[in-house]
């Protein structure tokens, strides 16, 4: 059975990564295009992108040191970008016990946002082996590098901002659809009004990218306050 | 050059941590019952915060109208999403309606 049943597993995973490769390819590409012009090397582009993997900090990352910005706050700045992967990490937490232990630090090194909400959803739909979850997370890093090194390559002559921008929406659609199927009571339907809204809110309000998680938490903390309020009033 | 290959260790690793952390030590420790609760309203959260700025707001400017094409690809997207619940289909007609926007922008 093995070798059928694993590739079987695998390729069901990388199925479910369809959405995320094709938001990954052009942002990518994007990164390492913008990198190429900003005169880094495609061996170190693609090699952030092979240790980092996080998008948001890698374009961070490319306009500051085009800006001219010292190690120290690069650093810090990326720190605090990804910081908001705290919530998603703590959350996975509560399904971990279907995976081996040992798969852990490639699971959270894989950790970015489209990951998680891919896999939270499949997670909390039913039980997934790990190897679904190596075929998911690891075909879209894989768009995250593949889309890197062709930026790298050919950013310089071929940039088409259009194509790039539909390309990149495939990834609003999809958590879109997730965010959907997810409202699955009228809690969590409201707590998504909520926390949306708040969102936008904290995003024009505070510089930086807390809004994410700050939006995340307050949601969360008025809704279970909501659920402690309304059990003691029966 | 050296000075960007360490660069690029210092990134991955402050972007491992918070990765990686709080799953190590919630899987060792027997999670308390109200932090279930918290957490079960987390991805839904997460999600909303991650969608309503990126398609409501153009340059941290909120821009609602035909211009913005996530805008409004947003809204087919999200009735295509609620009555298929079919996830290529939501992806497949997302993007086509911000394609047909870019090339036949209607302001």
């Amino acid at each position: 059975m093995a070798l059928m049943a694993t590739t079987q597993l695998l390729l069901a995973g990388a199925k479910k990564a369809i959405p995320i490769v094709l938001g990954y390819l052009p942002l990518g590409f994007a990164y390492g295009a913008l990198a190429s012009i900003a005169g880094i090397s495609l061996s170190l582009i693609v090699m952030m992108s092979l240790l980092v993997f996080a998008g948001s900090a890698q374009f961070i990352t490319v306009s500051m040191l085009a800006a001219g910005a010292g190690s120290a706050s690069i650093v810090a700045t990326v720190f605090l970008v990804n910081l908001r992967h705290l919530l998603m990490s703590a959350s996975m937490a509560t399904y971990l016990p279907q995976f081996p232990r040992r798969l852990l630090p490639l699971l959270a090194f894989w950790l970015t946002d489209e990951n998680y909400a891919v896999a939270c959803c499949e997670l909390r739909e039913s039980e997934k082996s790990h190897l679904y979850m190596l075929g998911l997370f690891g075909t879209a890093y894989g768009g995250w590098v593949a889309g890197s090194v062709l930026g790298g390559l050919l950013g310089g002559f071929f940039t088409s901002p259009s194509a790039l921008m539909t390309m990149e929406y495939a990834l609003y659609a999809m958590f879109i659809f997730l965010l959907v199927i997810q409202c699955t009571e009228r809690k969590l339907l409201f707590a998504a009004c909520v926390s949306g809204a708040l969102s936008l809110l904290f995003y024009l309000t505070i510089p930086g990218s807390w809004y994410i998680m700050l939006a995340a938490v307050c949601t969360a903390t008025m809704g279970v306050m909501a659920e402690k309020w309304k059990s003691s009033q029966s | 050059m050296e000075e960007l290959t360490i660069l690029i260790f210092a990134m991955a690793a402050v972007t491992y941590l918070p990765r990686f952390l709080p799953m190590y030590v919630l899987s060792r420790l027997e999670i308390p019952k109200a932090f279930i609760l918290w957490l079960r309203y987390i991805p839904v959260a997460v999600l909303a915060a991650l969608i309503v700025p990126g398609i409501t707001t153009v340059e941290r400017q909120v821009h609602i109208s035909l211009g913005n094409s996530y805008f409004f690809a947003s809204i087919i997207a999200f009735l295509v999403a609620w009555r298929s619940k079919n996830m290529m289909l939501t992806v497949t007609v997302g993007m086509g309606v911000v394609f047909l926007l870019q090339w036949f922008p209607f302001c």
